[in-house]
């Protein structure tokens, strides 16, 4: 697919980022990152199919290329207003303290890199209060920190933390 | 309380509908279709009952069990999960990690770049070019992912979600006429699928809302 993630574990390699996220989940399942409950798995599902489908698909790399560099942030801002007016009012039926609930979940995992990029295009993030608190709320946790674009052996010097 | 009949809301020619509608074909789950125009009245997706149903604006949106599930694949797994047989997943976790990177590699790396909404976008002149290029990236990496999962099917030898995926964007590659020639494992399995009944009575050609003159 020449993209990334790919991760090589258990002598497979895998690649989409969900796919990955479910293998690790079956295979090393605690602490969970998917409710028990089928319906709000449902819910966890959909809002993290709604962002990792749904919103960066349109905003990633190859296609911000290919629809050329005066279009690239309209565009860019665009594709993630559609996908928060969404995300937003999904949220407020399935939220408690995180996307679905009071559990970290795959959900808030796709939400906090989404939200970056969101900043990154200077999308305006008032209309999305419930989005604004719970990326707030995820960013606290050491794990949303370690794992942050500033932090990693590839950050370039400009942007490490 | 009475529990209703599941109700789907589709377009006969959303492929990611079609995902859905096979999987509630295999899995022999009766339903009620509700269709959703996506071309008529600016697009019935559109409409405020719609979007209280589906803020997304999307189909498919399934109403089951007293919630209503958007996102085809989070929909598929929910029938999977609640309704187990027959399978649509394999029960061996690397084949589950195979069955699921082509399904989302399908539905979240090549159907979003070509859906309805973002090809009005590039604009008709550009719309033909665009939407090929998104399918035919998407399946030269497919096939060579085929060539290590596939066996009769997408992954080994029984139908899985990946599969449900795969005839869906082979109709639409053909509708934005892709030549099929570089993809011959592709092009064998979509063959070997729609001979089966599941995939025949949940097609385009023949669902409620299909128009008199693309009807089978």
């Amino acid at each position: 697919m020449k993209q990334v993630p790919a991760l090589k574990i258990d002598g497979i390699t895998i690649g989409q980022s969900l796919a990955i996220i479910e293998y690790l989940e079956e295979t090393r399942p605690t602490p969970r990152l998917l409710p028990q409950d089928p319906k709000k798995r449902a819910s966890v599902r959909m809002i993290s199919d709604l962002i990792a489908g749904g919103i960066q698909p349109l905003q990633n790399l190859s296609v911000l290329k290919q629809v050329g560099q005066e279009n690239q942030l309209t565009w860019a801002q665009n594709a993630i207003t559609s996908g928060f007016n969404a995300l937003e009012r999904i949220l407020q039926s399935t939220a408690g303290r995180y996307c679905v609930g009071d559990e970290v979940s795959m959900a808030d995992l796709c939400l906090v890199p989404q939200v970056a990029n969101a900043e990154r295009f200077k999308v305006d993030l008032t209309p999305y209060p419930t989005i604004s608190r719970i990326n707030k709320t995820l960013l606290a946790l050491e794990a949303f920190q370690v794992s942050h674009p500033c932090r990693q052996p590839d950050t370039p010097a400009e942007l490490r933390a | 309380m009475q529990v209703g009949k599941p109700i789907l809301y589709s377009y006969f020619r959303s492929s990611c509908s079609w995902r859905v509608r096979i999987a509630l074909a295999l899995k022999g789950i009766d339903y009620e279709m509700m269709p959703i125009n996506l071309v008529k009245d600016g697009g019935q997706q559109f409409s405020k009952e719609f979007q209280a149903l589906n803020p997304m604006k999307q189909v498919p949106a399934l109403k089951i069990d007293g919630i209503t599930i958007g996102q085809s694949l989070a929909i598929i797994e929910y029938l999977e999960e609640t309704r187990p047989t027959p399978r649509l997943l394999p029960q061996d976790p690397k084949k589950r990690a195979s069955v699921r990177m082509i399904s989302d590699l399908i539905a979240g790396g090549i159907q979003p770049l070509q859906n309805l909404s973002v090809l009005k976008q590039v604009g008709q002149e550009n719309q033909l070019t665009w939407a090929q290029n998104a399918i035919t990236s998407g399946f030269n990496a497919l096939e060579r992912i085929l060539q290590s999962t596939a066996g009769r099917y997408c992954v080994g030898d029984e139908v899985s979600m990946a599969d449900l995926c795969l005839v869906p964007q082979v109709a639409n590659a053909e509708r934005f006429k892709v030549d099929l020639t570089p993809y011959p494992t592709i092009s064998r399995i979509n063959k070997t699928l729609l001979a089966l009944e599941a995939f025949q009575v949940s097609h385009p050609c023949r669902q409620p809302d299909t128009p008199a003159e693309l009807r089978a």
